[in-house]
């Protein structure tokens, strides 16, 4: 079984976010390491493929300045290959173009099964996996909480509002999964000296010939702070803290 | 006005719309001339009363969907209703589970970009959606073709009846979507949680990494239970397996906006500030004196989770 891990090559989240004062979009320069939210659908996949007994596992990224440093993170844990589209015109694309863009290079893998996460760290907007599902003629399965692939049906836990959803679909098809689903590997010493032989192949936009290029479909027309919170008092526990919580919700009257 | 004809999604539970529902369609009737509802599941009809009520005047019925996830048929039907020339200028939808699905699917079909997280909706069509934890506003407009479609995070705007009578019901068909259609429920499972929902407690008291093990979690779940509150959770603990998604509260989880949040043994990622912050008062109790979610904290104790809690809960049931 061959499957596919969408990954989103980030911005170190432990470092301040940035926008591009004059595209007013997030500033992705710089080293960028794999979203954590992607390190489950790796996993997940390896494991998925190692109960098939057969088949391999692909990455599939979109980045600027033909960034790698996420990919060789899931390609020592496991991973056979990445395919990596990188392209200047690609800069601030949105949902929609990016998910054109993954289902053109995931095209060419031809896989059993799409895993990309619920949605990324940094931009969140949580809608690609399901764009793309619609642009490969997919079905889709999201907010899978466990996994499972028998012969040529994925049966997934679904997270729902009241609780879970069993839910199957024949293959090949899309599924996003939760944090958690799986415990991600850490790469081993020998994954990751083996990461640095594997292939990453490099595409543009022209290689992946995309109808009608990239449309700009949104204007950021302003950016502005937040209304801020205030700090109020801190107590430092020295044994009676919790009167000081009790009092305060006896004065908000909630006891 | 911006837009004549808006539509909202509006999904149901047990025969009742969602909370969120009479959230977006009271912002439908700030922004557009005429409000219209798609709803599916087969019960339309049940509750189209309780829609009108918020101004809704016609609502297309896609009605059962024979066991299929939401995303794919619900956005077919939509997407035929378009093709036929009846075509709205915004759809509105909750950033749920089955929205996004929804959503996504249909920005695909009719190729049209979507504006999703969004906080504030103005009525030139200026959407507003929070990054870094929060601390910035980003204000986006759609561009092109109509409609524009929108997701909203729950508890946005505040629910105001219009006193509208029961709308007219059309049902709509979902044509063929062939293999895409192909995800089947085959089996619902409905957890059983006592108690006020996360998102409509008016206390929520999370548990984060600073309660140190799994087991530790019920001295949140007693808090919770005598301040007549919801236990919610940080996504390091969903992510640990300590408890399920459905607790979780941030960027990636449920917006609340209770009277009173507590934090206990949180950080304050932005990521889950992002799904707090907007609560009247917040109590957070951490180790770490330099822990961020004190820097929006009203009531910020600096003490060891495993002491200050257990005692907290002694006083409260000796009340």
């Amino acid at each position: 079984m061959n499957v596919v891990v969408c990954v989103k090559q980030i911005p170190d989240p432990a470092s301040p976010g940035k926008l591009d004062p004059s595209t007013k979009t997030l500033v992705r320069e710089g080293k960028l390491v794999v979203d954590d939210s992607d390190m489950y659908g790796i996993e997940m996949a390896l494991q998925l493929v190692g109960t098939a007994g057969g088949g391999e596992v692909t990455l599939v990224s979109m980045a600027p300045n033909n960034e790698t440093a996420g990919l060789r993170t899931g390609l020592a844990m496991g991973a056979a290959k990445a395919i990596l589209v990188s392209d200047d015109s690609l800069k601030g694309a949105d949902a929609l173009t990016t998910a054109k863009v993954l289902a053109a290079a995931i095209k060419r893998v031809n896989p059993d099964l799409v895993i990309a996460a619920t949605e990324s760290t940094d931009g969140y907007t949580g809608t690609l996996p399901v764009q793309m599902a619609e642009l490969l003629g997919f079905p889709s399965i999201t907010f899978a909480k466990s996994v499972q692939v028998d012969g040529t049906t994925v049966k997934v836990d679904r997270q729902t509002e009241a609780g879970y959803d069993e839910v199957e679909c024949p293959l090949p098809a899309v599924v996003t999964v939760t944090a958690g689903v799986v415990e991600p590997r850490y790469p081993s010493f020998k994954g990751i000296m083996a990461a640095k032989g594997k292939p990453v192949e490099q595409l543009t936009v022209a290689d992946l010939g995309i109808d009608g290029g990239v449309a700009v479909t949104q204007e950021v027309t302003d950016v502005v702070a937040a209304e801020a919170r205030k700090a109020g008092e801190i107590v430092t526990d020295e044994g009676d803290a919790h009167e000081r919580i009790v009092q305060f919700l006896e004065q908000l009257k909630v006891i | 006005m911006a837009f004549d004809k808006v539509w909202v999604l509006a999904e149901a539970f047990e025969g009742k719309p969602l909370t969120v529902v009479n959230e977006l369609l009271t912002k439908a009737r700030e922004i557009g001339t005429t409000v219209e509802a798609v709803c599916f599941g087969g019960d339309a009809a049940s509750y189209a009363a309780d829609l009108g009520k918020f101004g809704v005047t016609k609502v297309y019925d896609v009605g059962d969907l024979g066991g299929a996830l939401p995303g794919v048929p619900v956005a077919s039907a939509i997407a035929a209703q378009i093709a036929e020339g009846n075509r709205p200028d915004a759809i509105l939808f909750a950033q749920s589970y089955d929205g996004r699905d929804i959503a996504g699917r249909l920005s695909a079909r009719l190729n049209l970009g979507v504006l999703t997280n969004l906080v504030g909706l103005a009525d030139d069509g200026t959407a507003e959606h929070a990054i870094f934890g929060g601390e910035t506003l980003v204000k986006a407009k759609l561009t092109g073709e109509r409609p524009y479609i929108f997701l909203v995070r729950p508890k946005s705007f505040a629910p105001e009846e219009s006193g509208g009578g029961a709308p007219e019901v059309t049902t709509i068909a979902a044509p063929d979507a062939g293999a895409t259609n192909g995800a089947k429920i085959s089996q619902r499972h409905v957890e059983e949680r006592t108690g006020p929902k996360l998102d409509e407690a008016p206390v929520v008291v999370s548990g984060g990494r600073g309660l140190g093990e799994a087991d530790k979690f019920e001295m949140v779940e007693e808090l919770a239970k005598l301040l007549k509150g919801a236990p919610g959770a940080s996504r390091a603990i969903v992510d640990a397996g300590w408890v399920p998604y459905a607790y979780q509260v941030g960027q990636t989880g449920k917006t609340v906006k209770p009277t009173i949040y507590i934090a206990v043994g949180i950080s304050g990622a932005t990521q889950h500030m992002v799904g707090m912050k907007g609560a009247k008062n917040i109590i957070a109790i951490n180790k770490d004196q330099e822990a961020p979610i004190f820097s929006i904290a009203d009531l910020g104790i600096v003490g060891d989770v495993h002491k200050v809690v257990p005692k907290l809960i002694e006083a409260l049931k000796g009340r």
